[in-house]
């Protein structure tokens, strides 16, 4: 069947702000849903909140409303666009949340729009938990034993019947939030309590626990006509018990008989019909290892998480497929765009294993509960290929950036027994490299299945990677160098573990002609002609890339998504492959994140689905032999592997190295700056507890402090005397002469930031983005306003001026950024990235200057004159746009939310409006917050922050919020004259501050950092609380004054008519 | 030990021997299939040919004792990239490689499969040579070139003698050419009385066993090599409902008067789509075939094409509803791929009551 002649006009609805649990793989989906629809001539519509996507480009859709994705936002677009139909299913759990929305909120009726894709039934057939499992009963598909509750009395009622341990699952959350497993009933009471307030609709599914099973994945798909299809399955290594987001997962499926893979892809293929879906679906089981018996776990109706892992694993575009079969196609009239001359209605064969590692945020969080359950933690992940097992997951190691480049850690050879023993059981972010200590301690096979459940086949791998360790230990030779390198070993771990040099085994390893070799993923095992650009390394006979004579430039790519190196990064690596495209060169992309559009194939001209680790990224580079390879776009990592591939001789395009080193070496950047006269908050660099006393004396309190050797704000602090230094200099860090420590003065001033593109002589400022929270919060979390409301003229002249002297002196081609603080009317330059940066994205979008496009022409060669723009500062929009930090706190337990030097963001959106009110007002809608126009501020302040709290509690006062407060600070309040309620201290009894929170009494949290970061604190305690319950908890001034900006705006305030004058003021008419 | 696999156009690839340690030789086909290796290699239709796999790890999940398509493999060869030799899977009972060495099979594992597959998608099937010997490759080339691929190999997978299941069912004769198991069970599952006879038997001899339908099974090489059974069907077509399987459905099409040929390098896999004419439905389907039916030499058979392969448009099903006869060229048994087409077994069982239903109409009219 063709498309629907009746649809001419379709709207997209994205995802929204990158949460944990929501990440890229919407973007992916959203950008390829896009596409796919305007290659049928249809009109897009998209709307989404989030500015650092491809998706939100203008060229991505017809229409692009960069808007908050609430009822009120998309409904309002709805009139406005008038839409035919609404895809709901691309845009993750938001997407179709927001669709469930306007269609129960009779929008969709009223204005005559049709739900494309799966229908509202099925989608709370699929994600209501009673519904689901009503249909699963009548399909004959077992689910495990469960009730749904909507108290806590009635969990525990059922527990008491079934027996622990329990599941608990909240119906309509994304990534698990508030769920867990609960082993005894306090934990159920607490887990119920917690997933029935994050529950939208105050639900939760109490399941027995089925935790040890096999976790077994299936992506199906389906067309109106009832063709349906399995693209592939997912094993994860981790059996039940952790989030699937959180697991690492192999595809195909390993340990699977036929039989048990056909069993499962029957169920699968029943409930995709039964629920009649046209598009793509997701269902997770539980297999028992030891008989045929399985669970249905659940069932997304929509693409996910795990379909762009399936499609980047099998090289089938599941979400554009998706779109197409929800404008009325069926698989058998679409072609494999893999092959070109096959069709969709088939099922992908691989002939490769595919491995999946998520990555976590702990190294930011280091204060968060690690262990790993049924709530989804990781921020991102990394994807790897390999023709074994062990070369995948090698690769997938190596592609983690977290220190290693084995199945090892630091530090775990200290570890003692119990603890190894207790961490192999609670999986953490780390048990694959305790399963490696374990293996290297000798443990047995036997007893780590018994402490981990993992399957024999997995151990018995890992069991063959630590035992090829002794092997090559002996002494090496050619044969166990060749089977070194198939197994995934690095040049490197092989040089420590042979007692030779790396370079000593590279060469060895040319000597004997070991070079990997190029494969390619087709979705068919190669029975099959394809073209698809889109590789892989392995240790293999057969190279099988094409040489097409083509100038080629490489582009590295920014690797999983982590907090401080978030989509941004991606955002800008795509464009720098279009930009390279249309200046004529063939753009070769390496990345290993499944999640993103860079690592679509049909982005670049050639992807390598490789880890960014030197030794893969010089296999590539010897094999492609490149013009150049540029390093700007890619985050950190990118920029990590420069000064590394300029040694090996390569050219690094763009911002030559030594460059980059005078902006990121801290000594050579400040003669810089000194030569150009350029102020820089003062500061010492200290070896010694002493040193750093003397040098916070001389530079005046308070101080910020952090240590030299840690990237991205980790372990950064502001103290504000000796007692908070001291603590710090002993405890947080170890200052000596090798790991020295960071003494700057903490201006309390705005902050500025500032994105600019260089030719190595014009500079193009396109905007200027100023920070409403005070320096000293860290940019990432900061809201960004553009163009700046506050600086004066002169300001901005200074910052254009300091901004153009900086790219100039350090010759910078391409990108760079620049922090800034405004203290005392004074610029100060807080520090130089000399790439792209986070902003890079929003500032392009707000004001239409295609930065990362121009900056990598720049690179190439061709001026900012000869691209046809103008140097120097771009003339300030009218329209006043917010970017807006998003968190994802209620997914991180123990992690304090107050926010400081260290990013804690994991995601942003944008909000643009003709004021800066009203844009705040969308930006913090978007950003998921549920602006209250009245109720109670509960405030609990620090004393330094008192006097300048009174303004802003007056002021909620004035709104008519009820106040409430704890002894000092109500004190503080009264004596100003505002009537105040009394809560207790944690210290003083129930109820007290956190009873209130808990129940919902206080809507707005106010709570400033008292001193240090253990999480026992009351001020942390109060935090998290507010967090857990959904109250808006503001921990900086600033952020709550822009609220009260946006609440002075939307709402009134109602003040008593001044008193009659006295009668001797006032003349008495008789 | 090292191995040697060497193809007709003299591509060596190099590997260690796994299975039997000797020489074998047979046509190298390649299936796509992630999972069922064990089916694979015992289908008696890989009877003398080299199969290698595209999944490059292969016995995961060991042996087991269910999962067997015939009692013994009849493969020349098994070429893997690796094999596992410590599997795990509740029902395993010993590894692929021991297998192998209790069947006198050969295996090569090490190879680049995925190199070897190319070679055979670019050049068609090939015949090929698994050796350990350091002799020189164009000795072997030349001992491999000279050794005629075999034309037996119905005759030596089919039944020797006439056996019997006992079900309470239809009465259905299965002509054993090579039968998977996987057929015996869609049978018995359905409660049919099942007599298995050998490829050679003749029309008469089914008559005598008054059967309510007649099923030809799949099996091993060209349609054309067993001539006697295609004299058969032609005997007996009309008389008894006929369902026609792989093999089956070629001989059933040779009969019928229509031709087959030679594939480059056939089907073989689970993931094959099938289109059914009638309904515009795609199944995923189950293959392994070399050789197929020739679209042009359908008409003027009374045969209809019922089902077509969605990719290259070959034929994949074949009807003659007045003869109550009908085939398909892939393996709605399944085992291994998928269940999609279970279905057609149901619609033989139909076949064979409506059959019933009329002659017993006629009788009482």
């Amino acid at each position: 069947m063709p498309k629907h002649a009746d649809l001419k006009k379709i709207l997209v609805i994205g995802s929204g702000p990158i949460v944990i649990g929501q990440a890229a793989e919407f973007d992916y989906a959203g950008t390829q849903a896009c596409q796919a629809l305007k290659e049928e001539g249809l009109e897009v519509v998209l709307i989404n909140s989030n500015p650092a996507t491809i998706m939100t480009d203008t060229n991505m859709a017809d229409k692009v409303y960069i808007e908050p994705i609430t009822l009120e936002f998309v409904t309002r677009v709805i009139r406005q666009e008038k839409p035919d139909g609404l895809l709901p299913t691309l845009g993750g759990q938001t997407g179709l949340n927001m669709a469930v929305a306007l269609a129960e909120a009779g929008v969709l009726e009223a204005e005559n729009v049709k739900l494309l894709g799966t229908n509202l039934d099925s989608i709370k057939q699929a994600e209501d938990r009673e519904l689901f499992r009503a249909l699963m009963k009548e399909l004959g598909e077992p689910v495990p034993d469960s009730t749904i509750v909507s108290t806590v009395e009635e969990a525990v009622d059922f527990a008491n019947e079934i027996g622990y341990p329990i599941i608990v699952r909240p119906a309509y959350t994304l990534g698990g939030t508030g769920g867990g497993i609960c082993a005894d009933e306090e934990s159920l009471r607490e887990i119920v309590a917690s997933g029935l307030k994050y529950s939208p609709i105050t639900q939760c599914l109490i399941e027995k626990s089925i935790a040890g099973m096999k976790e077994i994945e299936y992506e199906v798909m389906r067309d109106a006509n009832d063709n349906c299809i399995v693209v592939c399955n997912m094993e994860n290594i981790d059996p039940v018990g952790v989030h699937t987001g959180d697991s690492i997962v192999v595809a195909p499926s390993q340990t699977l008989s036929d039989r048990e893979y056909q069993m499962l892809r029957s169920s699968a293929l029943n409930i995709i019909r039964a629920l009649g879906i046209e598009g793509g679906c997701n269902v997770q089981y539980a297999l028992d290892p030891h008989s045929f018996q399985y669970y249905v776990i659940e069932v997304n109706p929509r693409v996910s998480r795990s379909s762009a892992l399936a499609s980047k694993a099998t090289g089938y575009p599941i979400a554009k497929m998706a779109a197409k079969i929800a404008i009325g196609y069926t698989l058998d009239e679409l072609r494999n765009p893999v092959t070109g001359q096959t069709y969709a209605c088939f099922e992908p064969t691989l002939d490769y294993v595919v491995s999946k590692i998520p990555r976590w945020p702990f190294d930011k969080f280091q204060s968060a509960n690690r262990k790993l359950g049924t709530q989804m933690k990781a921020t991102g992940e990394v994807m790897a290929i390999g023709r074994t097992f062990e070369e995948s997951i090698m690769k997938a190691i190596r592609s983690l950036e977290v220190g290693t480049y084995h199945l090892e850690m630091k530090g775990a050879s200290e570890i003692a027994e119990e603890e190894l023993t207790a961490r192999l059981i609670a999986a953490d972010d780390e048990r694959l490299f305790l399963l490696g200590e374990a293996l290297r301690r000798g443990w047995s096979l036997e007893r780590l299945h018994d402490l981990t459940k993992i399957d024999f086949f997995f151990l018995h791998k890992f069991h063959k990677l630590v035992a090829f360790e002794s092997e090559l230990a002996q002494g090496l030779t050619e044969e166990k160098l060749y089977t070194a390198k198939r197994l995934g070993f690095t040049d490197r771990k092989i040089a420590e573990l042979a007692g030779q040099t790396e370079d000593e085994v590279r060469a060895l390893r040319k000597q004997h002609g070991f070079t990997p070799v190029f494969k390619m993923v087709d979705t068919c095992a190669a029975e099959f002609e394809a073209s698809t650009p889109y590789y892989y390394s392995s240790y293999e006979v057969e190279d099988e890339r094409i040489e097409t004579g083509k100038k080629r430039v490489i582009v590295l790519g920014s690797g999983p998504i982590r907090i401080g190196q978030g989509i941004e990064f991606d955002y800008a690596t795509v464009h720098a492959v279009w930009a390279l495209q249309e200046a004529g060169y063939e753009a070769v992309i390496i990345n290993n994140n499944p999640e993103t559009v860079s690592t679509d194939f049909n982005t670049s001209d050639r992807l390598y689905f490789e880890p960014l680790y030197i030794e893969d990224v010089m296999n590539i580079i010897d094999a492609e032999k490149p013009e150049g390879v540029i390093v700007q776009f890619g985050g950190q990592t990118a920029i990590n592997l420069a000064d590394k591939l300029a040694a090996r001789g390569i050219k690094i395009l763009g911002t030559s190295l030594e460059n980059i080193d005078a902006a990121e070496n801290r000594e050579k950047f400040e003669a810089l700056l000194r030569n150009l006269n350029i102020a820089q908050p003062p500061g010492k660099t200290v070896t010694s507890v002493q040193e750093a006393v003397v040098a916070a004396e001389e530079l005046g309190f308070p101080v910020l402090v952090r240590p030299s050797y840690v990237l991205g704000g980790r372990a950064m602090e502001i103290v504000y005397n000796n007692d908070e230094l001291l603590e710090y200099m002993e405890k947080a860090v170890k200052v000596n002469p090798d790991h020295p420590v960071l003494v700057d003065r903490y201006m309390v001033g705005t902050e500025a930031e500032v994105d600019a593109i260089c030719d190595g002589e014009n500079v193009l400022i396109p905007g200027i983005m100023e920070h409403i929270e005070r320096a000293g919060v860290h940019s990432g979390d900061s809201i960004a306003v553009y163009p700046p409301q506050s600086l004066s003229d002169t300001i901005k002249q200074e910052l254009i001026e300091m901004t153009t002297k900086l790219a100039r002196a350090l010759q910078i081609k391409g990108l760079l950024n620049i922090q800034f603080v405004i203290y005392k009317n004074q610029p100060y330059v807080i520090e130089v990235n000399p790439r792209s940066s986070r902003t890079v994205p929003f500032l392009s979008k707000v004001t239409g200057i295609p930065m990362a496009n121009i900056a990598t022409k720049a690179i190439l060669g061709h001026s900012i004159t000869e691209q046809g723009f103008t140097p120097g500062y771009h003339p300030e929009e009218a329209m006043v746009s917010v970017k807006v930090p998003v968190f994802s706190f209620a997914k991180l337990r123990r992690v304090d939310i107050t926010l400081g030097p260290e990013m804690k963001s994991t995601g942003e959106v944008m909000g643009r409006e003709s004021t800066l009110a009203k844009a705040l007002y969308k930006g913090l809608v978007a950003a998921g917050m549920n602006i209250p126009t009245h109720g109670s501020l509960l405030v609990t302040v620090a004393d330094k922050d008192k006097e300048e709290a009174l303004g802003i509690v007056k002021r909620f006062r004035m709104l008519g919020f009820k106040l409430l407060a704890t002894a000092g600070t109500a004190d503080y309040l009264e004596q100003a004259g505002l009537p105040v309620t009394r809560v207790n201290k944690l210290s003083e009894g129930t109820p007290n501050l956190l009873d209130m929170i808990h129940r919902g009494e206080a809507n707005i949290v106010l709570n400033t950092l008292t001193k240090g970061k253990t999480p026992q604190r009351d001020g942390f305690r109060i935090r998290r609380e507010a967090v857990e319950n959904g109250a808006v908890c503001l921990t900086s001034l600033d952020t709550a004054t822009a609220l009260l900006h946006v609440l002075e705006t939307i709402t009134f305030s109602t003040e008593a008519m001044p008193a009659q004058r006295s009668g001797a003021q006032v003349a008495v008419t008789v | 030990m090292r191995a040697r696999l060497i193809l007709e156009d003299g591509t060596e690839c190099v590997g260690t021997a796994f299975g039997k340690v000797k020489e074998t030789y047979g046509e190298v086909v390649f299936n796509t299939g992630l999972t069922g290796y064990q089916e694979v290699l015992s289908d008696p239709s890989y009877c003398g040919q080299i199969v290698t796999m595209t999944y490059p790890l292969i016995g995961n999940y060991g042996i087991n004792r269910d999962d067997f398509e015939a009692v013994r493999p009849y493969i020349h060869g098994f070429v893997v990239r690796e094999h596992c030799d410590e599997p795990s899977n509740w029902r395993n009972t010993s590894t692929l490689d021991e297998l192998l060495k209790a069947y006198d099979i050969p295996g090569i594992a090490g190879v680049d499969t995925r190199m070897l597959t190319r070679k055979i998608r670019y050049h068609g099937t090939m015949r090929g040579l698994i050796t350990t010997s350091d002799a020189p490759l164009s000795e072997l080339l030349d001992s491999l070139r000279s050794t005629p691929l075999m034309t037996d190999q119905v005759a030596r997978v089919s039944t020797k003698s006439v056996f019997s299941c006992p079900g309470t069912g239809h009465r259905v004769v299965l002509v054993d050419f090579g039968a998977k198991h996987g057929i015996l069970r869609e049978l018995t599952k359905r409660q049919c009385d099942v007599v298995v006879v050998p490829y050679n038997v003749t029309a008469e001899e089914i008559r005598r066993l008054q059967p309510d339908g007649i099923l030809l099974s799949n099996g091993p090489g060209d349609p054309k090599d067993v001539p006697q059974a295609i004299r058969m069907i032609s005997e007996i077509l009309g008389e008894y409902p006929i369902f026609g399987i792989c093999l089956g459905h070629q001989l059933f099409a040779l009969a019928s008067g229509a031709d087959t040929m030679k594939m480059k390098f056939g089907h073989r896999g689970g993931n094959h789509p099938v289109k059914e004419v009638a309904t515009g439905r795609t199944y995923i389907t189950s293959q392994n075939h070399s050789y197929a039916v020739k679209e042009e030499s359908i008409a003027g058979t009374g045969l209809t094409i019922t089902h077509t392969a969605l990719n290259d448009g070959t034929v994949e099903g074949l009807s003659c509803p007045e003869k109550r006869a009908f085939s398909v060229q892939y393996h709605p048994e399944a085992a291994p791929g998928p269940y999609d087409s279970g279905y057609l077994f149901d619609r033989f069982i139909e076949m064979m009551e409506n059959a019933k239903e009329e002659s017993s109409h006629a009788k009482t009219r």
